[in-house]
């Protein structure tokens, strides 16, 4: 019984490991735009785009 | 000869435009403009002309250059402060809207800007918004340079008066996270209720008690959290004294929670939380999936939209540049050729030749004269003029007209869709039945009413017709949508299929807008005076010399001396030897004539030659269009224009419908409420600002776009030009909605009468409401979606 309680934890934290992932990639914006990404993922990096601006950054209006 | 045809299908190496006469060779390869060239150029010094790998002729045609000063005004302290996102002491963070972005190399060419100027630090584009974040360095690029750097490469930022002091508006991320939620409490309930399905053996039972308490814990986030959509909803709709079809949906999850808490502390079962979140998980679905948002797309356009941000004042000589705001009485501004006129205003220098299309559908430019008044929303079409200012802009006319029916806009529009009506007499059924088992349970066996009554309540919860609404909601947006069809919302599909009454708008909706089509009438042309007509055509803006010149066809090309331009009047020129003019009655004859204005007169040497009539050019299919429209509407049209028209409108749409013409925007609001009075409901088809009031005056307002980067006015649709022709079936695509729900509906309720059944029995096994609820949940999908797309292909959208 013990072996079913400790399988129980492992998975339920498994899972929420995934939700969290889940969250972030929504609060990170990777669901905003659905286009870009698929054509942005072939084109030749001949040098890597330079850092993605911070989406965190926005100025609050008044 | 041969060679000529050669040339002229020669396609420019950068935009992919027909080179016509002039091609330009450089580099090995042919440009059609200069701008072009210069593209090619910056893009091949930098390294950057993979742009042109990834998708053919990728570019943008650059024959229409802005005017070098037109960005000065994001010198401007103020507007700066006004439009940028972010600004620290090292970088600018800035959001360029750029309706030119249409490809893959368009993406690519952005992303690497900080190769055409190193002060630029990133730029990430949004292509669903047409949006590009630029982050760069101020020290070394002000915001003017980096609208400018945009601009050459052949994307313009559209910077107007109503991206100044608005919050940029952030994507609704929360029905996405409670779907998360959602799925991960269901999915786990689902995995921790497998014993209570399959039975578990007499020594575990411990064990089941603790599955059941987890199971517990997990149900909160959902019934906390991911359902507060519906509690809101539902709160709103009775406070407003109305039962919509989110309430006993609540009622339905608070009670299965109730009673699977009771069972599970009194040790008597272990409820039903597994089918709750399971049902709260897939409405969650359907309504992210209804709600899916065309981010390029804007349905709230309003007249600041598409006035610039900031507009030159002339004060004592010198030139300055303001926000539009801050334009008072009396001020005197400057109009660039091609620019708005952002307010109502009397013409102090300059003759203007003004296209009012856009605020009441004349297709023809107007003259005006100096000491004329002119109104806001005319865009100048010649050169320069300077206005003084008469009403202020929040004052003008145009403004005010869309002011008028701002107040209205909030007193209707409150129609209910037939899922709320129908899930009310649902509701009643629900809370008869109920009634009736109390009775009976109560002569029977009083201690199963509670647990027949709850059983009820958990059954026979709408959720079914709730979930088939918002997945065939969903599927018929998306199949419209490919189709070139863009709804507001929803609601917007019961809207065109109650709609009985369909009214078109004339100019730029029933026709192109251009004046492709022409006929010439007068003496014949020999082909090297017709190429001289071209030619001299070719120098003028007049829309209607543009057509001439394509109709003539440009030649060889030649000299022109003494050419002359009397704005709205006319033009004329020498060219290779021939004296031509062209243009109105008088401007050639000499002599005052009232004719119609579609006409441009031609004399050569002085003597006159013939005319060239215009029409309207049609879209195509409209009359099939209108025949199948007619079988269950009626069809309207109010025009702007004159009555030119009349005899081939009316032949085309048949003499039964209703034509008006010369309607100014207000008459147009007007007709509309008079047609409300005698239909059911009016659906407006109309484009530009002059239909913008009776677009929202009328029950459903569609407008039209020739294509994706065309602003629109505030309505609850946007239709492609090139669809248009397919509008009936669209029409029956959103009639079949309604059927399809019920169906959907039907199949669900009769799971819902197994369900209750055994609950009236007051012997609701777990196992069986498990089984139950997946199994309607997805017939319903298959049902929703099955039709739905069957329809569609068979109305080939």
């Amino acid at each position: 019984m013990s072996a079913i309680i400790l399988l129980l934890i492992v998975s339920i934290s498994v899972a929420s490991l995934f939700l969290l992932a889940f969250i972030w990639s929504v609060k990170n914006g990777q669901y905003d735009d659905e286009i870009s990404p698929p054509m942005r993922m072939l084109f030749d990096h001949k040098d890597a785009i330079t850092k993605i601006p911070e989406q965190t950054h926005i100025k609050p209006k008044s | 000869m041969a060679i000529q045809r050669v040339k002229n299908s020669i396609h420019c190496f950068h935009c992919g435009e027909e080179c016509g006469a002039e091609v330009i060779y450089a580099h090995d390869k042919d440009f059609c403009c200069t701008g072009c060239r210069m593209v090619y150029e910056i893009l091949n010094e930098t390294g950057l002309c993979d742009y042109y790998d990834l998708s053919r002729n990728s570019g943008i045609n650059r024959k229409q250059t802005a005017r070098p000063d037109k960005f000065a005004f994001l010198d401007e302290e103020k507007i700066i402060k006004d439009l940028v996102r972010f600004r620290n002491d090292s970088e600018t963070h800035i959001t360029f809207y750029l309706p030119h972005i249409h490809c893959s190399s368009c993406l690519w060419l952005l992303e690497n800007l900080h190769k055409l100027d190193k002060h630029i630090i990133s730029c990430k584009v949004n292509f669903e918004r047409k949006e590009a974040d630029i982050v760069f360095d101020h020290s070394g690029i002000s915001l003017r340079k980096v609208a400018e750097l945009t601009t050459s490469i052949g994307y313009e930022p559209y910077i107007s008066f109503n991206d100044i002091d608005r919050p940029k508006t952030m994507v609704s991320r929360s029905k996405i996270y409670k779907l998360g939620v959602a799925g991960f409490c269901f999915a786990n309930i689902m995995l921790l209720s497998f014993p209570e399905y399959l039975g578990i053996n007499e020594r575990e039972l411990r064990l089941l008690q603790i599955f059941r308490y987890i199971s517990l814990v997990l149900s909160l986030p959902v019934l906390l959290y991911a359902s507060s959509e519906f509690y809101v909803s539902a709160w709103k709709s009775l406070k407003r004294g109305f039962l919509n079809i989110d309430a006993p949906i609540v009622l339905s999850v608070l009670i299965t929670f109730g009673r699977s808490v009771y069972e599970i502390l009194t040790q008597t079962g272990s409820g039903y939380l597994d089918s709750m979140s399971g049902i709260v998980f897939f409405m969650l679905a359907g309504r992210v999936l209804q709600d899916k948002t065309y981010a390029a797309l804007n349905f709230e356009r309003d007249y600041t939209s598409y006035f610039p941000v900031a507009v030159t004042k002339i004060k004592e000589g010198k030139e300055t540049i303001v926000t539009l705001d801050k334009i008072a009485l009396d001020d005197t501004i400057l109009i660039h050729g091609q620019e708005l006129i952002p307010a109502d205003g009397i013409i102090t220098r300059g003759n203007a030749l003004i296209d009012y299309s856009f605020v009441n559908g004349e297709s023809f430019p107007v003259k005006k004269e100096m000491g004329e008044v002119v109104y806001a929303g005319g865009k100048q079409l010649s050169s320069n003029i300077e206005i003084l200012v008469i009403r202020e802009v929040a004052q003008s006319y145009l403004t005010k007209l869309w002011n008028k029916d701002e107040q209205k806009e909030h007193a209707r529009k409150e129609k209910y869709s037939f899922v709320h009506l129908l899930s009310r007499y649902f509701t009643w059924i629900v809370f008869s039945i109920a009634l009736l088992t109390t009775i009976y349970w109560w002569n029977v066996d009083p201690s199963r009413i509670w647990n027949a009554v709850t059983s009820i309540l958990i059954i026979a919860c709408p959720c079914g017709l709730l979930l088939s609404n918002t997945f065939v909601n969903g599927n018929i947006l998306r199949r419209l949508a490919r189709n070139g069809f863009y709804l507001r919302n929803a609601q917007t599909i019961e809207g065109i299929a109650n709609a009985d009454h369909i009214v078109f708008d004339k100019t730029g909706t029933l026709t192109t807008g251009r004046f492709n089509n022409i006929r010439y009438q007068g003496q014949e042309l020999p082909s090297q005076l017709r190429s001289n007509i071209a030619e001299l055509a070719k120098q003028s803006t007049h829309p209607l010399c543009r057509s001439i010149s394509k109709w003539a066809d440009a030649g060889a090309g030649g000299k022109i001396h003494a050419f002359n331009e009397v704005p709205g009047e006319g033009i004329e020129g020498m060219v290779n030897g021939d004296l031509i003019a062209m243009g109105s009655v008088e401007y050639v004859t000499g002599h005052k004539e009232s004719g119609k204005d579609s006409c441009v007169y031609l004399a050569v040497e002085g003597e006159m030659m013939g005319r060239f009539v215009f029409q309207n050019e049609y879209r195509d299919h409209i009359p099939e269009l209108v025949a199948c429209l007619k079988k269950d509407h009626r069809i309207s049209v109010l025009s702007g224009d004159n009555n030119g028209e009349k005899q081939r409108l009316s032949q085309m749409i048949g003499a039964d419908s209703t034509i008006l013409f010369n309607q100014g925007p207000g008459d147009k609001l007007l007709a509309i409420q008079q047609m409300q009075k005698h239909a059911r409901s009016v659906m407006m088809i109309g484009d530009g600002l002059n239909d913008a009031g009776a677009l929202r005056e009328a029950d459903i307002g569609i407008s039209v776009a020739e294509d994706s980067n065309t602003f629109t006015p505030s309505s609850d649709a946007i239709l492609n030009a090139a669809s248009l022709p397919k509008l009936d079936r669209f029409i029956q695509m959103c009639r079949f909605n309604k059927r399809v729900v019920l169906t959907a509906f039907i199949v669900s309720a009769m799971y819902n009468v197994v369900g209750l059944y055994f609950a009236v029995h007051g012997g609701l096994q777990p196992v069986i409401a498990a089984i139950l609820m997946p199994c309607s949940s997805i017939s319903i999908l298959i049902i929703s979606f099955g039709l739905s797309n069957l329809k569609a292909k068979l109305l080939k959208i």
